[in-house]
């Protein structure tokens, strides 16, 4: 883990008492709401339906039992009790008052945390695979290279003030865990032929409105041109990126305007210009920024009690056999806790559950903790002996959950139970369709199907690249969901399908289950998901159970 | 021709707590859409709305927001409203919440 030093301490201090004067001058009047929500926004505060929205930065969704604990304290003291993870590793507070927000601030800065850059037109909080430091597949921890990026970018003075924001991803193993295709830019850790490490860069990926799948600019970066050349993408796409229309600011409709070739041409313009003005104070930086992510050391010992433990307790195999993924230490476990109960919120924990998971996570997990986009919670490193009774006590605590890439491990964005953006709630649509496959005992047997849902066009919910994807809208004052199938987040990405004109709120979850019903028929075998269902068989199966009076009529 | 003017009320969210708030005909802002003044008339819905966006050390992004009237007052007529007027559907926090405990 990354610890502070004197002059991040310093920095995000003296951020937090700059806050809170603007705070206090937004409170006496002197501050319009015009001129303070650019400051509020700087500082992740939103202002959303029912209340103010404070996002916290979780940097590429590492922490600490320390931290995880800080969270829960904000919730209980500051909020009600629970707060909500995101699908950019974050978590969202939904209650705070504006007086309290420096205090919260200065809370989270107690144990190295901020929300600096959670909003705005900014470089945001770079993203990673969640499993980073642990998977068997990966070819280093991505984690150093995110937090450099973290660094460069926050309070770059250059890049404060854009068109529209830019989102960083990393990741460095052969999945992609981090959905590195539907980002602005993606840095992928590879190796080249001749055996060395370097970096293979996509730009001009997001969802949104116009989705798009990010492209190759660079196939293989040597390690020490990263932030020269980072510099130069954003700096490119900040001069030339459109300013008149706020949906066509991202740098998607950039590379698409001008094609990557040009784009590609004009970032090694730029790098050529910038890159010997980088004289390797950033290399040194990595490389200490290196000594904070050493592995930790593993314990060794026997995993009898598991083995006896998964023999003879069904409820404990059905979870491990959905929520551990595979480490790099054959005796070893990534544990994936689902924060997705059949019924509840997607996302949200409450402050015990936090207080629980940080416990466990220092008592069994080496004191790590990730953030999933997918909405859970990770403990990177765990003994397969302490497994079942972390299990035990998961389930004592509404953690317990067997659903870890089944279909009630749905996605879902706060939509309007909460947003001020969102044109149709999902939070609820979510709770039902968990709940419906739940009652009907199917989801182990359904297996692989992601399910994700945005309340608007902006698709924080990544309902794009869901297998099914649910996008609420508002058709002529009424809640309305359109349907998508086939897409995918993995580096196999794709844009998911529209199915058809959309579904109301109380028709959504059987249309659902309509389309899981086809899969289930006309599925090869048990072994075939549901995407590889899709990708064989097509729209035309689904479409004929999604609308079966269209079919009449052309009869 | 200009559409017909619909009735409205007016809300924003107080600067403090961040709630939904509305304002009411003796100029107070009330926490409940049946206490808000249902405006009728288009150029007092303006004149109103200007009176409320002065109010800068109150409240934040004062709106006309489209209303009928009910029997116990001025309703929404847009599922938006609704929520705003309720609160969330996955808790009872929010307005629903405060008038839980009344």
């Amino acid at each position: 883990m990354y610890k502070y030093n004197d002059f991040d301490t310093a920095f995000v201090t003296e951020r937090n008492a700059q806050f809170r004067a603007q705070v206090e001058r937004r409170i006496d009047g002197s501050l319009t709401e015009d001129e303070f929500k650019p400051l509020r926004l700087m500082n992740g505060l939103y202002l959303q339906l029912h209340a103010y929205m404070l996002r916290v930065a979780v940097p590429y969704g590492s922490l600490n039992s320390a931290q995880m604990n800080t969270l829960a304290l904000l919730a209980e003291k500051w909020d009600k009790g629970y707060g909500h993870f995101t699908t950019r590793q974050n978590i969202q507070y939904n209650w705070p008052k504006l007086s309290d927000v420096p205090d919260m601030l200065d809370a989270l800065a107690e144990v190295g945390m901020h929300a600096i850059q959670t909003s705005g037109n900014t470089i945001r909080n770079v993203t990673s695979d969640h499993f980073a430091g642990a998977a068997a597949d990966e070819l280093e921890d991505p984690r150093p290279v995110a937090e450099l990026i973290r660094q460069w970018s926050t309070d770059h003075p250059e890049f404060q003030f854009m068109g529209r924001k830019f989102k960083i991803a990393v990741g460095a193993a052969t999945k992609d865990r981090a959905v590195l295709k539907a980002h602005d830019l993606a840095v992928r850790i590879v190796k080249n032929d001749a055996g060395e490490t370097g970096y293979q860069i996509l730009v001009g990926g997001g969802l949104g409105r116009t989705p798009m799948i990010g492209k190759v600019i660079n196939d293989f970066l040597p390690r020490a041109d990263l932030l020269p050349y980072i510099e130069s993408v954003v700096s490119v796409w900040n001069q030339i990126g459109r300013r008149d229309n706020k949906y066509k600011a991202r740098i998607k409709i950039t590379v698409h305007e001008h094609g990557i070739d040009d784009i590609r041409a004009r970032v090694d313009a730029r790098f050529a210009l910038i890159r010997p003005t980088f004289t390797g104070a950033d290399q040194d930086l990595l490389a200490e920024i290196k000594t904070h992510f050493v592995a930790p050391i593993f314990r060794s010992g026997g995993i009898e009690t598991y083995d006896v433990a998964y023999k003879a307790d069904p409820v404990f195999r059905a979870w491990a056999d959905t929520n551990l993924a595979e480490h790099r230490h054959a005796d070893h476990a990534i544990v994936t806790i689902s924060i997705k109960k059949h019924g509840a919120t997607p996302g949200d924990a409450s402050a015990e559950q936090m207080r629980v998971m940080a416990d466990l996570a220092a008592k069994f997990g080496y004191d790590e903790l990730r953030i999933s986009h997918e909405q859970n919670v990770i403990l990177p490193h765990v003994h397969k002996s302490d497994l079942p009774a972390m299990h035990a006590q998961l389930k004592e605590h509404g953690l317990g959950t067997a659903n870890i890439g089944l279909i009630s491990d749905i996605i879902a964005c706060p939509g309007m139970d909460y947003c001020a953006l969102a044109t149709a709630r999902a939070i609820p649509v979510a709770e039902q369709i968990a709940t419906r496959f739940d009652e009907l005992k199917l989801e182990h047997d359904i297996g692989n199907l992601q399910i994700k849902i945005s309340g608007c066009i902006n698709a924080c919910g990544h309902h794009h690249v869901a297998h099914i994807g649910i996008l609420g809208l508002d058709r002529a004052g009424v809640e309305n969901y359109q349907i998508t199938l086939g897409g995918d987040a993995t580096w196999s990405a794709a844009i998911g399908e529209r199915a058809g004109p959309g579904f109301a709120y109380d028709e959504i979850v059987p249309a659902v289950e309509r389309i899981v019903g086809t899969y289930l028929e006309i599925r090869d075998n048990a072994d075939e998901t549901f995407l590889e269902t899709f990708r064989r068989v097509g729209m035309a199966p689904f479409k004929a159970a999604l609308y079966p009076e269209a079919i009449k009529k052309v009869a | 021709m200009a559409r017909a003017f619909t009735p409205k009320v007016i809300t924003a969210n107080a600067l403090l707590e961040g709630d939904v708030i509305y304002l009411t005909d003796d100029d107070q802002w009330s926490r409940e859409l049946s206490k808000a003044e249902l405006i009728t008339d288009e150029a007092h819905a303006q004149l109103r709305l200007l009176d409320a966006s002065a109010q800068v050390s109150e409240v934040v992004g004062a709106y006309l927001a489209d209303a009928k009237a009910g029997p116990n007052g001025p309703e929404p007529t847009h599922f938006r409203e609704e929520f705003r007027r309720t609160g969330p559907s996955n808790y009872a926090h929010g307005k629903q919440e405060a008038e839980a405990n009344v």
